[in-house]
């Protein structure tokens, strides 16, 4: 599915990440692991073309991201849904159509029962016509959550998506994602939880990358 | 809920993503208002001109005088000469010397009716037509100057063209003056879109981000900009329209002034105004929205 070869990324100064060779198949379940400041969302960008490796290519379904024309990586980010770790919303939009807007950018229909659910069952339901600016760092999180999965992506990537929950909603998050899994979706996270990842290994066939020494690694089961 | 969603589907959902601005919407439509108002008195000078300039060389194109001055016992004998050399001068329509009392008339307005005219060593004039073709009026004048050296021609074009050429240069400078304005009006919506787009730059990263196409981004801002001219322009034409019908209507004497305003179906030329500032503002805004999301991954 995502493919990355030879892959180097420097932000200007040294190499941040260096020699990166993976491949992240279809309906795979990776956790992403490292310190603060390693490169994690840095990797998760090169995945949908928010940064194009300064080495090396990486490759979605086969196409170089950086060889897409930009309605081609347009097609690519509808594929792949990311929960960014400083999720964004228009703040002008009420919660349930910023939810909503993958499908509105797109011309796809909004289903307002599909919606109620998503919202519902990520616990904001109640919260549908509030502003972005008025819910908590918690709830962001879970509204960029189902802005994610509501195109129901074949991919989907979340940078730290439970930093600001407690543990029953990190849990029920994961239950989603793993249940996500189990229909073919492939799963990235990255998180320094080492208790959720535990916890979904428990019940899924989960890998852990980890980012060490610039280079990304597939961890052993020394966890 | 189901209502408001009803309502909110209805409106084009590309409209809703940029958040609104009141205020510099509003100076969008001013500006183009404005804008409007004077490409419509551009439009009007230009034509206006235009037909002064026509008016002019046609009315005087045809015509020639000549001025026979003799002592008055010859005086009818040169006049016939004169008669003559034009018959047989090619491109000369027809001629005639004009009477007494026609002249008479033609100096009342400046000497009185009580001219003693037949007292006076009064010159006689000569009104000739020329075909189409025209006739060769240096080829005339020699002529006349050898056989009749009390003849005078007198070319009317000799103080027509800079006439005609002063009309000509100032619908030049109308139409200038259009294109000036489209020009302006370009800058301005650049400026104003450039301005919306800066400040709309997390909202374009984010639908970036979710997977939006540039081209449903930049329709967003294309619309509202698009719309704001068309609006603004329709209003600066109608006022334009409005002011230059309401122009008080001047006699004869005023001349050029006379002709400036619309007629007939001039009046649906300044109607083209808001569909072009409005394909102005689109130009202007798309070029604008690329070359921003150019910048964005
Ligand atoms: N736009 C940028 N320009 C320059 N340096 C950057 C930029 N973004 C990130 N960095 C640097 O790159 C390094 C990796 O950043 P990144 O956000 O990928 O880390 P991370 O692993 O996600 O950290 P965290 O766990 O704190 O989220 C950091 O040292 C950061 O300072
Ligand atoms: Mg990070």
């Amino acid at each position: 599915m995502i493919e990355f070869q030879q892959v180097a990324y420097s932000y200007g100064g040294g190499e941040l990440l260096t020699e990166i060779t993976l491949r992240l198949p279809p309906g795979s379940f990776h956790f992403l692991t490292g310190p603060s400041g390693a490169g994690k969302s840095t990797f998760l960008k090169l995945c949908y073309g928010e940064l194009h490796p300064t080495a090396g290519r990486v490759t979605v379904d086969e196409a170089d991201l950086r060889k897409l024309s930009r309605d081609g990586v347009a097609l690519i980010r509808q594929r792949v849904g990311v929960v960014h770790q400083d999720c964004q919303f228009l703040d002008h939009l009420p919660l349930a159509e910023n939810v909503a807007l993958p499908l509105t950018v797109t011309g796809r229909p909004v289903s307002e029962s599909d919606l109620g659910d998503l919202l519902a069952w990520v616990g904001l339901k109640p919260l549908s016509d509030h502003l972005p600016p008025q819910l908590s760092g918690g709830e962001r999180q879970r509204a960029a959550l189902a802005r994610a999965i509501i195109m129901a992506p074949d991919v989907i990537l979340a940078d730290e998506p439970t930093g600001n929950l407690d543990w029953e909603m990190s849990l029920r998050l994961l239950t989603l994602l793993i249940e996500l899994n189990k229909m073919g979706k492939t799963i990235l996270i990255a998180t320094h939880d080492m208790n959720l990842i535990r916890n979904a290994k428990s019940q899924v066939a989960a890998r852990v990358l980890r980012i060490r020494d610039r280079r990304v690694q597939l961890a052993g089961s020394d966890l | 809920m189901s209502r408001i969603f009803a309502f909110r589907r209805s409106e084009n959902p590309a409209d809703r993503i940029v958040p609104p601005s009141g205020f510099t919407a509003r100076l969008t439509s001013f500006t183009a208002a404005a804008m409007a108002f004077l490409a419509v008195f551009a439009l009007a000078l230009s034509l206006a001109s235009g037909k002064l300039a026509a008016r002019w060389s046609e009315a005087l194109a045809q015509t020639a005088t000549i001025r026979v001055s003799a002592p008055a016992a010859q005086m009818e004998t040169q006049v016939a000469k004169v008669l003559e050399i034009l018959k047989q001068t090619p491109g000369v329509a027809s001629a005639r010397a004009l009477s007494l009392d026609e002249q008479k008339k033609l100096l009342e307005p400046w000497f009185g009716p009580d001219l003693p005219i037949d007292a006076l060593p009064m010159p006689r004039l000569i009104d000739l037509r020329e075909t189409a073709q025209g006739f060769d009026a240096e080829g005339l004048k020699n002529r006349l100057e050898a056989s009749v050296p009390g003849a005078v021609f007198d070319d009317h074009s000799a103080w027509r063209k800079p006439l005609v050429a002063a009309a000509q240069r100032l619908r030049t400078l109308g139409l200038v003056a259009i294109l000036l304005i489209a020009g302006a009006t370009a800058a301005m919506i650049t400026l104003a879109a450039n301005a919306a787009l800066a400040a709309n730059r997390p909202v374009i990263r984010t639908l970036r981000l979710i997977g939006a196409r540039d081209t449903f981004i930049a329709r967003a801002f294309v619309r509202r900009f698009t719309l704001r001219a068309l609006a603004g322009a329709l209003i600066g034409t109608a006022a334009g329209m409005g002011a230059v019908a309401l122009l008080p209507a001047a006699n004869e004497a005023g001349g050029f002034l006379t002709g400036l305003g619309f007629t007939g179906i001039g009046w649906l030329l300044p109607l083209t105004i808001p569909p072009l500032a409005a394909i102005v503002a689109f130009l202007a805004t798309r070029t604008a929205a690329f070359a921003t999301l150019k910048g964005l991954t």
